[in-house]
């Protein structure tokens, strides 16, 4: 595709602007605002790819990575409460998340599935960094709801003499399959409701569809072992944000 | 004297709800805490088994209590709370929780007894604990605190949800427990005869001061705002 069809693509958007103008919804700025910022940030994108998978070192990848994970790590701490603490939210979620990449890209390496070359290596991160993220922000949310509705009863359980882990047992499990449900889902529906993005993508490119089923099966795989990996440390950890050294749970 | 409190301060999200309270717990005896909705009765009963921080000294016999292990601490001072709080399972389970959490088996005998001694049949302990009435729940969840074998046993308003009658019945079991297990009470009521009835001492705390204490605070009140608190003149703080 050409720039110039690319430009002609947004007429679709003047529909929506149109017809959001009609309705009197108020969303044209919007709507304007937000296809700019999709169109420069991905294009941005585009060319930084480009230039990154020129990279044969792999210092930088790593770097890249570690930046990826850090932004996904803020993401995810970001709808705790306030009076938990910052610094380690966003440091329990950058370990998830960090695991979860680790474990994947040793896997598909060391399995020989994939090269450790940009072009794989920083396509497949950013879906794992991206999924983990999801799931350590849902399994953070259930986490902190269940604590809070469920104080009475965690309260019981440490005058009973129990251990932050032993009294948010229930709240942990609860929050692992929390994190995870999403990506169960999507295994459940992928190629019936929806193409994934990628695959299309793949295809639309002129791969061949067999080829880009394989690559999508083989991320979906990835995505489900890694989101595991993330939710469980992220709950197993992460209830320790949740009380103080003195066993107390936080008021929040 | 089984606790002694110095110059205890409780703050909670930044504001002071418990101010400057001193006193002295003896062994054995059984301390009821009156005082209106909101003056910090709650607050003060959790900081004792540490479960919210406070300011000040708290000595459990001659220790220090932040100097003893937590957990520990929190076996020894059990509490039991306006609601029964049970956990999702049996009430055989729920029994066993506390001895469980150090890795110790409540023999079926032991689960017995402790049913027996809080009126519950034992034919209730396969039961999930969710089918009991609140009366009932409320009967568990003290035997589910008394197998952890408390020194203390600090109750928050147990009888409160109940209506007259049930209340009256919790209300001699726990002066009978007492007994049984030879433990110091700390009983947070606003039934003012209850705590004539029950008290070796009370407690008066407003506006999160300790106002007067005493065993005869209710016969011959020696602060204004007691026998204020008495006549059912103070509400709030
Ligand atoms: N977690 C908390 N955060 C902020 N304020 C609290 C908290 N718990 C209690 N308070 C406040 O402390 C005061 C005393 O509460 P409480 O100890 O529950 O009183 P009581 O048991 O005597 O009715 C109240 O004004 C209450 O709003
Ligand atoms: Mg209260």
């Amino acid at each position: 595709m050409d720039w110039y069809h690319l430009i002609l693509s947004a007429s679709f958007v003047f529909i929506a602007i149109i017809l959001s103008h009609r309705q009197g919804l108020g969303l044209e700025k919007d709507l304007l605002i937000a296809s700019l910022r999709a169109f420069f940030q991905l294009a941005a994108i585009g060319y930084i790819l480009k230039a990154i998978f020129a990279l044969e070192d792999w210092p930088y990848i790593i770097f890249l990575l570690l930046i990826m994970v850090y932004i996904a790590a803020y993401n995810a701490s970001g709808k705790l409460n306030r009076y938990i603490p910052k610094k380690q939210s966003i440091g329990i979620a950058g370990i998830a998340i960090s695991l979860a990449l680790a474990v994947s890209l040793i896997l598909l390496v060391s399995l020989t599935i994939i090269p450790f070359t940009a072009q794989y290596v920083i396509p497949i991160s950013g879906m794992v960094i991206g999924n983990a993220m999801t799931a350590v922000g849902l399994t953070f949310n259930r986490l902190q709801g269940d604590l809070k509705a469920n104080r009475l009863l965690i309260l019981a359980s440490l005058s009973l003499g129990a251990n932050p882990a032993q009294a948010s047992a229930l709240a942990v499990k609860t929050s692992i399959k929390a994190g995870l449900i999403p990506t169960i889902d999507a295994l459940k529906i992928v190629g019936i409701v929806q193409l994934p993005g990628m695959m299309t993508g793949m295809i639309i490119a002129g791969a061949d569809p067999l080829e880009a089923v394989k690559y999508q099966i083989m991320i979906m795989f990835v995505l489900a072992g890694a989101v595991a990996i993330a939710s469980m440390f992220a709950a197993l950890i992460g209830h320790r944000l949740f009380f103080n050294e003195e066993y107390q749970l936080l008021d929040y | 004297m089984k606790l002694t409190i110095r110059n205890l301060s409780i703050y909670r999200q930044d504001s002071l709800i418990v101010q400057n309270l001193s006193t002295q717990i003896p062994s054995g005896s059984l301390t009821t805490i009156i005082g209106p909705s909101g003056s910090g009765k709650s607050t003060l009963l959790l900081s004792l088994n540490r479960l919210i921080p406070s300011q000040g000294e708290i000595f459990l016999g001659k220790t220090d209590i932040n100097t003893i292990e937590i957990t520990s601490l929190r076996r020894r001072i059990g509490m039991v709370f306006q609601r029964p709080a049970l956990f999702s399972g049996t009430v055989s389970e729920n029994l066993s929780y506390g001895p469980s959490l150090i890795n110790e088996a409540l023999s079926i005998t032991e689960q017995q007894q402790l049913l027996t001694n809080v009126g519950l049949d034992i034919s209730f302990l396969d039961r999930n604990a969710s089918t009991l009435s609140e009366g009932q729940q409320q009967r568990l969840s003290l035997a589910r605190t008394l197998a952890n074998k408390p020194e203390i046993l600090l109750l928050d308003e147990p009888t409160a949800p109940l209506d007259p009658h049930a209340a009256l019945k919790i209300e001699e079991l726990i002066t009978t427990l007492q007994k049984i297990y030879n433990m110091t009470v700390l009983w947070i009521t606003h039934d003012l005869n209850q705590a004539k009835r029950v008290s070796d001492n009370t407690l008066l705390l407003v506006g999160g001061k300790l106002i007067e204490e005493g065993p005869n605070i209710f016969s011959t009140p020696k602060d204004p705002i007691t026998s204020l608190f008495i006549k059912g003149e103070l509400e709030e703080y």
